[in-house]
């Protein structure tokens, strides 16, 4: 299984860049999730990885191999297309044994490996059906079965799962997460869902605009984001921003003051100001605890739950453990650790 | 209006039944000069065939003194040798027409199915044949092939090669009007194809590239059969013109030499107006007028059948919605 590494990898459209010097290395075996916003060239880089999409500038490596301008099918590689792709003029078998019968192989060994293969995602029933009969997260299962029935080194997903219930998303998302224990491929999954990203990537690519934003594995990005825009994106409800100054061995804001651990915000600029993000699950509910909080609205989701409400004039979300509902209206006392206290640069929106 | 209190006007209603029926048949009102036109243009015309396709007429006779002859005309020409001969000559014709247009136009269009600057420019060059009366056709290809003068024999002479009887030779002058019917409609096969190509769905194609299809095995597993639809239609429209052509051969060869380049239609311009047996060559034109009405309902229930089809799939997909 190679490692795939990008070399300053460029892209543009016509006259617009819309990626500029990326660079990433795939550690052989490993699964990696790219997400970020629309629009932040997740496809873009995937489709290149394939080879379906010209590289600007840079090259790209597969197991030590240049393959930048290789044709996809010399790059031994399998995908799932954001929209489907389907062949509309063959049957479900048909479209997942495509790639199978180009490679002449034997005739039983391709109907086991389809009917294995739809078995798994409970397409058995419609086999013999074309895609413009199935529904829309049907045709995404066929999508995925047309790339796992393939033995590729490496299994490109451009969401796959993003037409299906919750329900449904929820089993593939397992069924992905054992398939990958499974076989040890390379696999390369984009996604703007974060729980996705979270439950089943070794790690974890964040993008914005074109250009990476952190790389790590899904603890570090939860729990040490290296700038604001990954630290807003990771984690759900997101993180909670707001401003502040340092001063004394403090970090003090409207409606909070909070106390550092010894040898942080090393690097605040010289008047102190500082942006403090803070997640919902970093508060807790402690009698002695110096922050007090009137709840505007109340989620109950069983064993905790999200309260708004507001720290000064800014907007707070807060998850508690709940032992029963909080009212609307009520006041807490809340407290939060100090190694839970994100600070960033206000300007540079680096982590401090 | 049934039940309950009737708030429209009239009150009366006879008068509301009449006037209801007066509203149904508004449409029929509007459209009825349309059909007018339509049956006084079209069908009278063709009455006056097929009823003259029963007589024996001259033109020096007014129709109402032709002689009537029942099927004569018909039986008469199944065992005419001529007449059977134009029939062969007309099918060979359209048959090798058809499938040179169809494999050149086709290949063509895969081939330039490409984002080349310049392109649009080429694909407008490519169209211009189509764009020039058949008569003006039949006149160029008859001075390219001319035997001393024409282009291809000068070209064939320079190259210290025999010069070719064209159109001269029985053997070749069937080959010859191929070429220029060839040369006259590929571009309308390219065209169609050229559209049908542009909108397939460009992520099948990728995602057969990813699945290790070579750009062969994508034109023949892919795009071919995708295009099928339109390549049937477009085939059917050729042929049912294939059967009508006159005028480039007329100018070309005027049927000859022999019978060798004498389609069905201008042997019923001949019989016409040569033998002046206007009974025989309406008899003819109904033949023709059979064989490509044929074709016409072979292409109409090959569009209700896709029709029909489409629907079924539609149907079972809002079912596997549903379930
Ligand atoms: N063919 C194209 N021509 C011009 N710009 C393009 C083209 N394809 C993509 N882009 C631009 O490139 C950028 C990245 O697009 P890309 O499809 O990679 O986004 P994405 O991260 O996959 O978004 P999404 O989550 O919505 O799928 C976008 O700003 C898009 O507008
Ligand atoms: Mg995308």
């Amino acid at each position: 299984m190679p490692v795939i590494e990008l070399e300053n990898l460029r892209k543009d459209y016509g006259g617009a860049t819309v990626m500029e010097g990326l660079d990433l290395t795939m550690e052989d075996g490993e699964f990696t999730v790219l997400v970020g916003p629309s629009g932040c060239g997740k496809s873009t880089t995937l489709r290149m990885i394939a080879g379906l999409e010209d590289v600007t500038d840079g090259r790209i490596l597969i197991g030590g191999r240049d393959v930048t301008d290789l044709d996809p099918k010399e790059r031994d590689l399998a995908m799932v297309f954001q929209d489907y792709a389907l062949y509309p003029h063959m049957n479900v078998a048909r479209n997942m044994s495509f790639a199978l019968r180009l490679q002449r192989m034997d005739k039983a060994e391709i109907d086991r490996r389809v009917r294995d293969v739809a078995e798994v995602l409970g397409l058995t029933d419609y086999l013999g059906r074309k895609p413009a009969a199935l529904s829309g997260g049907q045709r995404q299962r066929v999508a995925m079965g047309r790339a796992l029935v393939r033995d590729a080194s490496t299994f490109l997903f451009d969401e796959p799962l993003s037409n299906l219930d919750a329900k449904l998303r929820g089993q593939m998302r397992a069924e992905l997460a054992e398939t990958r224990q499974r076989v040890e491929k390379n696999m390369i999954y984009v996604t703007h869902d974060q729980v996705e990203a979270m439950t089943l990537g070794d790690r974890i690519v964040v993008m914005r605009a074109g250009r990476i934003m952190q790389v790590g594995t899904p603890e570090e990005l939860f729990r040490r984001p290296r700038n604001l825009f990954v630290a807003g994106f990771i984690g759900s409800p997101p993180m909670n921003f707001l401003p502040g100054r340092i001063e004394e061995g403090r970090v003090v804001g409207e409606g909070f003051a909070l106390p550092l651990g010894p040898g942080r915000a090393g690097g605040a600029a010289p008047s102190g100001a500082v942006t403090v993000g803070l997640r919902p699950s970093a508060f807790r509910r402690a009698a002695d605890g110096d922050i007090p909080f009137r709840v505007e609205i109340s989620e109950y989701l069983g064993a905790t739950s999200v309260l708004v409400g507001r720290l000064g004039t800014a907007r707070v979300q807060v998850e508690v453990d709940t032992p029963a509902p909080v009212r609307v209206g009520e006041t807490l006392q809340l407290g939060v650790d100090p190694d839970q206290l994100h600070l960033f640069d206000p300007q540079t929106e680096a982590a401090l | 209006m049934r039940g309950g209190p009737a708030h429209t006007l009239p009150k009366d209603p006879l008068m509301a039944t009449a006037r209801r029926r007066a509203n149904r048949l508004t449409p029929y009102l509007f459209v009825a000069p349309a059909l007018l036109v339509l049956a006084v243009g079209l069908l009278y015309p063709i009455g006056y065939m097929v009823w003259a396709s029963f007589l024996d007429w001259s033109p020096s006779q007014r129709i109402g003194e032709a002689e009537f002859v029942g099927m004569r005309n018909y039986v008469g020409l199944l065992g005419d040798a001529s007449f059977q001969e134009s029939v062969r000559v007309t099918l060979v014709f359209a048959a090798a027409v058809v499938s040179i247009e169809m494999v050149l136009g086709v290949g063509l269009a895969l081939l330039l199915d490409r984002q080349i600057r310049g392109m649009s420019l080429l694909r407008t060059v490519f169209i211009l044949p189509m764009m020039i009366a058949p008569i003006v056709v039949g006149l160029i290809w008859r001075y390219m092939y001319h035997p001393s003068v024409g282009v291809f024999n000068r070209t064939l002479e320079s190259w210290g090669l025999e010069p070719i009887p064209w159109l001269s030779s029985p053997d070749w002058a069937l080959a010859s009007v191929i070429i220029a019917d060839v040369w006259q409609w590929t571009p309308f096969v390219f065209i169609l194809s050229l559209a049908a190509l542009q909108s397939l769905p460009r992520s099948a194609l990728e995602a057969a590239r990813v699945d290790g299809a070579s750009e062969w095995q994508q034109v023949w597993h892919i795009k071919l059969p995708l295009m099928l639809p339109v390549l049937i239609v477009t085939a059917l429209l050729r042929l049912i013109d294939a059967f009508k052509v006159l005028e480039v051969i007329l100018v070309m060869t005027n049927g000859g030499p022999g019978l060798s380049t004498e389609i069905v239609s201008l042997r019923i311009q001949r019989t016409v107006a040569e033998f002046r047996q206007l009974g025989t060559g309406a008899a003819m034109s109904i033949y023709l007028l059979l064989i490509v009405l044929v074709l016409t309902v072979a292409m109409f229930l090959f569009g209700k059948w896709r029709e029909g089809r489409d629907a079924r799939v539609r149907a079972r997909a809002a079912e596997a919605e549903a379930a």
